[in-house]
Order: C-alpha cells, then structure tokens, then sequence
C-alpha cells in the first residue's frame, strides 16, 4: 500500500514539476516576438462568430502560430480575457453585450480591436403568416389591434398578446416600449438564445402567430421566412428624451439603435504575437460576404470550418493585406 | 373526535397559526413594513462580498506568493492528470524540438481504447459488461464523438477520483468529531444547492477560464454526497464489529482501514455512484468555462436547435457514466485473487501484456491504414433526422392536447400558486417558520429558521426567493407524488426495478439541457416547461430512495411478517413503509436539494426566481450578486432541510414509543 503511494507521489511530482517547467519556460519565451505559445481563440458555439474566429484562427495558422479553440460562453469569455486565460474573443455585439465590453475595456487588460465591419440588428420579428392575423404589419401600428393581440395571446398572459423576448439580461427594453406605445402586448422573458430559439422554431412549424425578439445575422431569420416589425426610427435622444418621437409623455417610443461587431484581444498578449494582433487588428468582413458564410453553415449544413477554410482559399487577395 | 384531541392538545400553536392568518389578511390595511421589508434594514450583503472577491483576486497576499497565485496554483496542480491522460486518449502530445520541429506523438487509436475498456471487464470476469462497453464505444466511434467523449473522460475521471477521495476523508472527519459535523453539514447543503451560476464568477478569476476551474466547480457539486453517506454509513455501523475490532487489539488507523471502511463498502459505493453521476451532470456548465468534450456538443447543437445531434452526445455522456459506475463497482467487489505459486510472469500478467501487444499492433497498423486512427467519414451515421423528426411530430399534431394540459396546470395550479406566495408579507412568513420551528422542536429550531428567513427578507430578493418556493415547491411535490408509488413498486418487483434502474439513471446523467429544448418546443417558454424539466431530474431521489429504502430491510423481519399470516398489502403498509421511512425522508430531502440544484435549468428557461438572478450576476461580472442569490437558495433549502428533519425524527421516536406500550 505504502509504494503504492509513494509511486503515486513520485508520478505526481514529476508531472508537477514538468508542468511547472512548462509555464517557466513559457514565460521566458514570451519576451521573444515569435512565440509558439498556443493563442487562445474562443469559440462559442454560434456558426456566423465560429466562421469569422475560425478564418482568424487558421490564418494566423498559415504564419506558423499555434492556435488552441477554446468553448467559451459569449458573456463569460471577458472574464478570461480580462485574466489572460482567454487570448482572441469572440465578437462582442453592441445590442447585447455594450456594458460588458465597456467594462472589459475599461479595466486596461482587454484591448478593443475595432469594429469587424458587420453591422448588427435586433429587433422584434414575426414569421410572415402574421400578418393574416395581424393586417398592416410590419407597421408596427398593426399591433394596437386587440384581434392581433388575442390572436399572440397564450394562458399567461391572456387577453394581452405576448411578446416574447430575449434573456433579461440582455437588457432588453420591450416593456417599456410597449407602454410607451400603449400595445396591448406583455413580455415574456425567454431564459437563454437556446429557449428563445426552440420556442420561436416550434411555433413557426405549427404555424402559430408570434412575435419575438430575433437578430441578424443569425440562422432563424435566414431559415423562415418573416419580417422585423418597423417602428419609428431610431434617433438620438428616443431613450432618454421623454418628447421625442410619438408618445411625447414616455422615452423608447421607437425601435432599436443598430450596432455593430467588435473585436477584442488580452492586452498582454501584444507583446507575445505582435503579428496575430495585428492581423486580428485588421480582420474584417463585410455583411453579406458574412450573410453567405452563415447560409453555407446553417442552411446547407456544411461545416463551420469547412466553410472557414473554403472562404480562405477562395479569397486570397483579401486576407493576403491582412498578413503583409 | 380524534381531531378536537388534536386541536385540543395543541391549541397555542393552532391558534397562532390563526393568528398568523388573521395578520396576513389584513395586513395590507394597515402595517407597510410587514409587507414590504423597510429599505432602512435592507443590507447591502452583495455589495460587500462583490468588494471582497475583488480584494482576494486583485489585492489579497500571502507575502510570499498572492492569493491569486496560491489558487492558479493548485489549478494547475489539478490540471496535471487530467491533461496527461487527455493527450494519452484524445489529443496527443506536442512537443518542441530544438530545431523547431513538432514531435507529435499521437493518442491512443480508438482500437486500442475499447480493448483496453472490454478486457478490464473481461478481468472482472463480467462479460455482459464487457459486451455493453463495446457497443457503447462503438456508438460513441461511428456516430463521430469519439474525440469529445475522450476529451469528457479524462476530465470526468480525476474529478471522481479527487471527488470519492476528499468526500470519503470529510465523510470520516465527520463521523468522528461531532462539532467538525456541525460545521461541514451546512457547507454541504451549500454546496449542493447553491446554484452553480452563482459561483462560477468566482472559480473563474480565482481558477482561470478552463478545465482547473470547471474541476473545482465540479467537485463542489459532486463531492458532499460522498462525504455525507460515508458518515451516515460509518454512523450505522454494527457496535458488534467495532467491538470485535476491538479485541483484536486495532489501532485507529487499522480500525477505518481494515475494519470500519471495508464494512460499510456496499454502501460507500452509492456515494461513488452519486459523484459519478453528479460529476456527469456537471459536464455541460463545465463546457461553458472552458472543459469543451461532449459538453460543448450537446450545448452547440441545441443552441442551433439541432436536437438530434444534442441527444446523440448527451446518450454518450449516459453511456460513459454508466461505464464508469458500472466499472467502479466491480472493481469495488474485485477480491485478491491467490495463485500458485508456480504460475509464470505471462500467465501472471496475460492481460496487461495483451493490451501491450494489442496497442503496438495497432499503433503499427496505423502507420499504414488511416482507419485504425479514424473512421472514414462514410461510415459514420447519424440518427439528428429521426429525433428531430419526432419532435416536429409531436409539435404539429399533437399541440392541442398538449396545450390544453399545459393551460390547465398554468391556470389552476401554477398561477394562484404563484400569486399566493408573492402575496404573503415577509413577516408573516418570519412568523410561521418560527411558530412552526417551535412547535416541532422548540424555541432553538425556531428562531434558527426564522433568522434564516429573515436574511433573505434583508437581502432584498424576497420576490424572486417566494418564487422559488413557489416553483420548486410544485416540482418537489410532483415529483414525490409520482416518484415515491414508482419506487414502491420497483421495489415489490424485480422486472420493474431493473427498468426503472436504467431509466433514473439516464434521467440522472442524461444532461437536463438535451430534453429542456425539446421540452421548450413542445410547451413553450415559462413556468410549465421549468417544471417538466426540474420533475423529470428530481423524481429520481425520490425512487431510488424508496426503492433502497425498502429493499434494504432485513429479510427476517418480512418472514416473521408472512409467518403471522399478513397479506402482501399489509406487509408493505405496517412493516416496509415504516422501516424505510428514514430512507424515503432521505430521498424527500434529496428532491429538494435536486430540484433547487435545478434552478439553474429554470433560468435558462426564462423564470424569474433566483436561479434567473445567478445568471444576470453572471453576464453583469457581479460575483456579490450571484453569491448573494445563492445563499438565499442555501437558506431555503437548510430551512426545509431542518424542518423535515425534525419532523420526522420528532416522528420516529412517537412511533417507537407507541410499539414498545
């Protein structure tokens, strides 16, 4: 018994040791500038962001850097990125994640890298059969209607329509909107994208009404065919200016502001892979090259990374800049 | 009559519940502070511990080394194993040369695994076993998860070994000290019911963002039932062998190794049972933070809504749990084999030395045949179709019925539940927590539980904590109401116990994420979908505890029972019920502790109890929020906890009492 333990012991320490020597090592090499340490490229499990991190990763791959995929979750990546466990993050969307991006950026140990180029939009979406019930839409004064409104009503939230919105704490504003346009409508917090996605997906396929919280680009708008609901533009001064837009008495009487995709980096790994970080300072993509990209992934069912290295080896003269 | 006895002998506390009552009636009328809890006691306890995690990450130091070290530390130490053998079974090893040059050598081929994996059964001489691993494993090659399900069972397996190791020591600290007992009972509950978002900001900063922390994570969840039965087992104990022990002149180190552990073996090996599927339970949150595996699979097909390859990874990750158990136990039965002494280094040795040869001759093979490293890519098969297929039935055809059943539960039970609970004022809940603490028990238990209560009410989440109640109350009920008649009959007949068996244990491993999807297509977004989901993890205890519970009563006493001429329904109502009331009481706690461990799942699907809190703490980076949160879960759970513990023990010794007179 007591050699067992010991061998045991002595197996563990070597493995200690070396793993120990290993970090050592690894922090002497990265004062070097051509370090082959692995860079940690999260992916989070979302086709369009795995393809843009997968070009990433495989380009920095063709300079000889040794690229480790890391899952991560979209909102827990900057808790690694903010302690260098994470190294390139996974685009961080103006619509869902401002606050903690700011707040990551703000701390000095993630780097901002510039928009992506890919605007984004979120918005309330109906799949097109909506209308039959709802006439006038995508106006969004289509909605006033209390026939609409029973017709997207369910048990919990009878005789108002429900609106079924994103996890609370993407900071959706739906409530307020509704009141500030008086819609006989209610929100319905759906707890995760997954919940969202299943409860939007099931009702489009028994052709019940909906209306719910969707963006783009993603796989569902791209799958069914629908519309986003048009409200009155957004404009400065639409959230905190109560007399703007058509309810002079409450503020979001209009739709959502777009945003766009942003990059971010851990700051301390500038100085280890100076040219992965200046690629990844230049990377960008326009929308509908993106479109494409993800309607390959989603709809033909072909792999991220396939998609990833097909748009690599077709599009030489674009990521050939990057590289220089 | 009985019940004016009843009323009679117990008038001060039925007339403060009353009263109780009467205060929560009209209590809208003229107190406001016993509704609302008054701002000016409200503390700020979120904020403080957000100020304090800070400080131990960024500021905490030890002198020589910072708290943060200290912790990445023993990260990396955990890290070891686990990454040794997962570059042994699923990624290889990389290593520079001088020259820069990459010397790869790879893992071992998928042959070479599952020959390892079936002659280990062989040598446990259970064949049927060694059968069931060989096609599981070919399942987990050809329906392409052979990389994930490696990469899942080289983390999986050092998180139940350090697990069924640091719960077996607690478990005996326990048994010895009683005050050491005090103190760890509640960090238990703790662990157990704290819902995993609420630490998970924490473990990160402290442990980094991957497998370190997702181990952590893992054995904070996994390990107290180890530790918790190797007391209750160790409690149970026959004075007779420590006597015999005894006079065989043990000291206290061959007293637990060669006397109290090896007597309580059959039970500890429930323990290993519970870390190996709690650990597996875990594999989805640990994905999350960076374990990747079958974890990361079942999440990334369901949020692409591909629910058929979801279920696919999340049966790979059933079936390596029941590899695993089934494996532990035999190996648990093993008994040193005695050879002659003649027997040669081969015939000692034949199975090691098969697996030798088998891994040369297919690392050899692999040079030159690519299929003894992969599966070509048109031999893997995929079933994502047929289940997919499936749901989308039962979505387009069956959506009435399932709708009007899902309105009813929503109309009837969920929502005046609902409102009820939101309605009742903080104080009065104080109050009867307190009244009923007291009578149980006395004025300790009392003012215990109603302190308890009263923090949450100071916490400032007293809404969103009456909705956990609500929520998990309806679950736990459900699921005891079904579970514990299944278990009673699981336990009368062999067949049905052996199929239950395998169904809880698919419920306990299979990851609540595969059939929450589902589950949210076919009845939506809210509460009803919340409850399915948190019912169907819950129920398991439930069975299995009366199942146990009532198997594990000593044959003699059924005997007599049929000797004095009692028919079956009899013996079941005055000797297997009462006996395995302590058992069935076990597994009543263990839903609770279930359900509320669940809470993680209901925020996913859009309830807004506390679980829903964790998780905004977790996007907003705000460890003192979902801490907070977490506690509150704690609270609730210890104070049920200790309630029906009372209760029952209150009832144990009636009962007692009443067959000596």
């Amino acid at each position: 018994m007591k050699k067992i333990i010991n061998n045991f012991l002595q197996s563990y320490l070597i493995i200690f040791f070396l793993s120990f020597s290993f970090l050592v090592s690894s922090t002497v090499k990265a004062t070097t500038p051509e370090s082959k340490d692995p860079i940690k490229v999260v992916i989070m499990g979302y086709s369009g962001d795995n393809i843009i991190m997968q070009i990433y990763g495989e380009l920095i791959s063709k300079l000889g850097y040794n690229v480790e995929y890391t899952p991560a979750d979209y909102i827990g990546q900057f808790a690694g990125l903010k302690s260098g466990d994470l190294h390139i993050g996974s685009p961080g969307w103006d619509t869902t994640a401002k606050d903690v991006m700011a707040d990551a950026w703000g701390s000095g140990t993630v780097l901002n890298m510039g928009n992506i180029g890919i605007s984004v939009f979120e918005d309330w979406w109906y799949p097109l059969y909506v209308k039959d019930k709802c006439p006038g839409l995508p106006n969004w004064e289509a909605l006033l209607d209390a026939e609409c409104a029973k017709s997207l009503s369910t048990a919990e939230t009878s005789p108002n329509g429900r609106f079924l919105e994103g996890p609370i704490e993407w900071g959706g504003t739906g409530n307020l909107r509704i009141e500030a346009l008086g819609l006989p409508l209610e929100v319905i917090n759906a707890g995760s994208d997954a919940a969202l996605g299943a409860d939007i997906v099931a009702a489009v396929k028994r052709k019940e009404p909906i209306i719910a919280w969707t963006w783009q680009p993603y796989w569902l708008p791209a799958m069914y065919p629908g519309e986003f609901v048009a409200w009155p533009e957004y404009g400065d001064g639409c959230y905190d200016d109560a007399s703007w837009g058509p309810n002079p008495d409450k503020t979001h009487d209009c739709g959502n502001p777009t945003g766009y995709m942003w990059k971010s980096a851990w700051s301390g790994g500038e100085s280890i892979w100076p040219k992965a970080y200046d690629v990844w300072k230049k990377f960008t993509l326009d929308e509908k090259t993106m479109g494409d990209l993800v309607y390959k992934s989603d709809i033909d069912g072909t792999d991220t990374m396939d998609v990833a290295k097909d748009w690599i080896a077709e599009n030489e003269s674009i990521w050939g800049e990057w590289l220089k | 009559m009985q019940v004016l006895e009843i009323v009679k002998r117990n008038i001060f506390f039925f007339l403060s519940l009353i009263l109780i009552f009467l205060l929560y009636l009209f209590s809208n009328s003229f107190l406001s502070w016993i509704i609302e809890f008054p701002d000016l006691f409200k503390i700020p306890i979120a904020k403080y511990i957000t100020i304090f995690v800070k400080w131990l990450i960024e500021d905490a130091d030890f002198g020589l080394f910072t708290f943060k070290q200290f912790t990445r530390a023993i990260g990396s130490l955990l890290d070891a194993p686990s990454l040794f053998l997962k570059g042994l079974l699923a990624n290889g090893f990389k290593y520079e040369m001088d020259n820069s040059d990459i010397l790869y050598i790879p893992p071992l081929s998928w042959m070479s695994v599952i020959f390892i994996f079936v002659t280990t059964a062989i040598w446990l001489k259970d064949y049927t076993l060694a059968f069931f691993i060989a096609i599981s494993l070919l399942y987990v090659v050809f329906f392409d998860l052979w990389e994930s399900t490696m990469t899942t069972f080289s983390s999986i397996i050092v998180a139940v070994i350090i697990g069924i190791i640091i719960g077996t020591l607690l478990g005996i600290i326990s048994y010895k000290s009683k005050n050491i007992n005090g103190i760890l009972t509640p960090i238990f509950d703790f662990m157990q019911t704290m819902p995993v978002f609420a630490y998970l900001v924490p473990a990160l900063m402290l442990f980094g963002y991957g497998p370190a922390a997702a181990l952590i994570v893992t054995l904070i969840y996994a390990m107290p039932p180890m530790a918790r039965i190797t007391k209750n087992a160790l409690d149970q104990v026959d004075n007779e062998v420590v006597e015999l022990g005894k006079m065989v002149g043990c000291s206290t180190l061959q007293m637990l190794y060669r006397v109290l552990l090896p007597s309580i073996r059959p039970r500890m090996m429930l323990g290993v049972n519970q870390v190996i599927m709690l650990t597996l339970n875990m594999v989805i949150i640990a994905s999350m933070i960076g374990a990747g595996g079958l974890g990361y699979d079942v999440w990334q097909s369901l949020k692409q809504l591909r629910i058929g390859q979801g279920f696919e990874a999340g049966i790979a990750i059933t079936l390596v749990a029941i590899i695993l158990d089934r494996l532990s136990q035999k190996i648990a039965e093993k008994r040193p084999v005695y050879r002659d002494k003649k027997t040669n280094f081969f015939q000692k040795n034949i199975y090691l030395i098969s697996i030798f040869i088998f891994i040369i001759i297919t690392w050899a093979c692999g040079n030159w045949f690519s299929f003894f490293y992969d599966i070509p890519e048109n031999l893997i098969v995929s079933s994502g179709r047929f289940w997919d297929g499936i749901i989308d039935y039962i979505n387009i055809n069956y959506h009435g019925p399932i709708r009007l059943v899902r309105d009813f539960f929503y109309i009837y039970l969920l929502k005046p539940f609902k409102i009820f609970m939101i309605s009742v004022p903080w104080f009065v809940v104080v109050l009867l927590v307190f009244t009923i603490g007291f009578r149980i028990q006395g004025l300790a238990l009392g003012i215990k539980c109603s302190m308890l209560v009263l923090f949450i009410a100071m916490t400032g989440f007293w809404e969103k904590a009456m909705i956990t109640v609500y929520l998990i109350g309806v679950c736990v009920l459900l699921a005891n109401l079904i579970g514990i008649p299944i278990g009673i009959i699981a336990s009368q007949n062999d067949r049905v116990h052996k199929v239950t068996q395998v169904i809880i244990d698919t419920f306990q491993t299979l990851p609540a994420f595969v059939y929450l999807i589902p589950v949210i297509m076919i009845f939506s977004v809210g509460d009803f979908s919340a409850m399915i989901a948190v019912v169907l993890y819950a129920i398991v205890p439930a069975i299995r505890y009366t199942d146990n519970g009532i198997r594990q009563i000593p044959k003699s006493y059924l005997d007599a029972a049929v000797s004095v001429g009692c028919t079956k329904f009899q013996i079941l109502r005055r000797v297997q019920l009462p006996l395995s009331l302590p058992d069935i009481m076990l597994g009543v706690n263990q839903t609770l502790m279930m359900g509320l461990s669940m809470l993680v799942i209901t925020a996913l699907v859009g309830t807004r109890d506390l679980g829903q809190e964790t998780l905004i703490a977790l996007s907003k980076v705000d460890p003192g929020r979902g801490i907070t949160a977490g506690i509150c879960v704690a609270f609730i759970a210890i104070v049920v906890d200790r309630l029906i513990n009372a209760w029952s023990q209150k009832r144990k010794k009636e009962l007692s009492l009443m067959n000596n007179v």
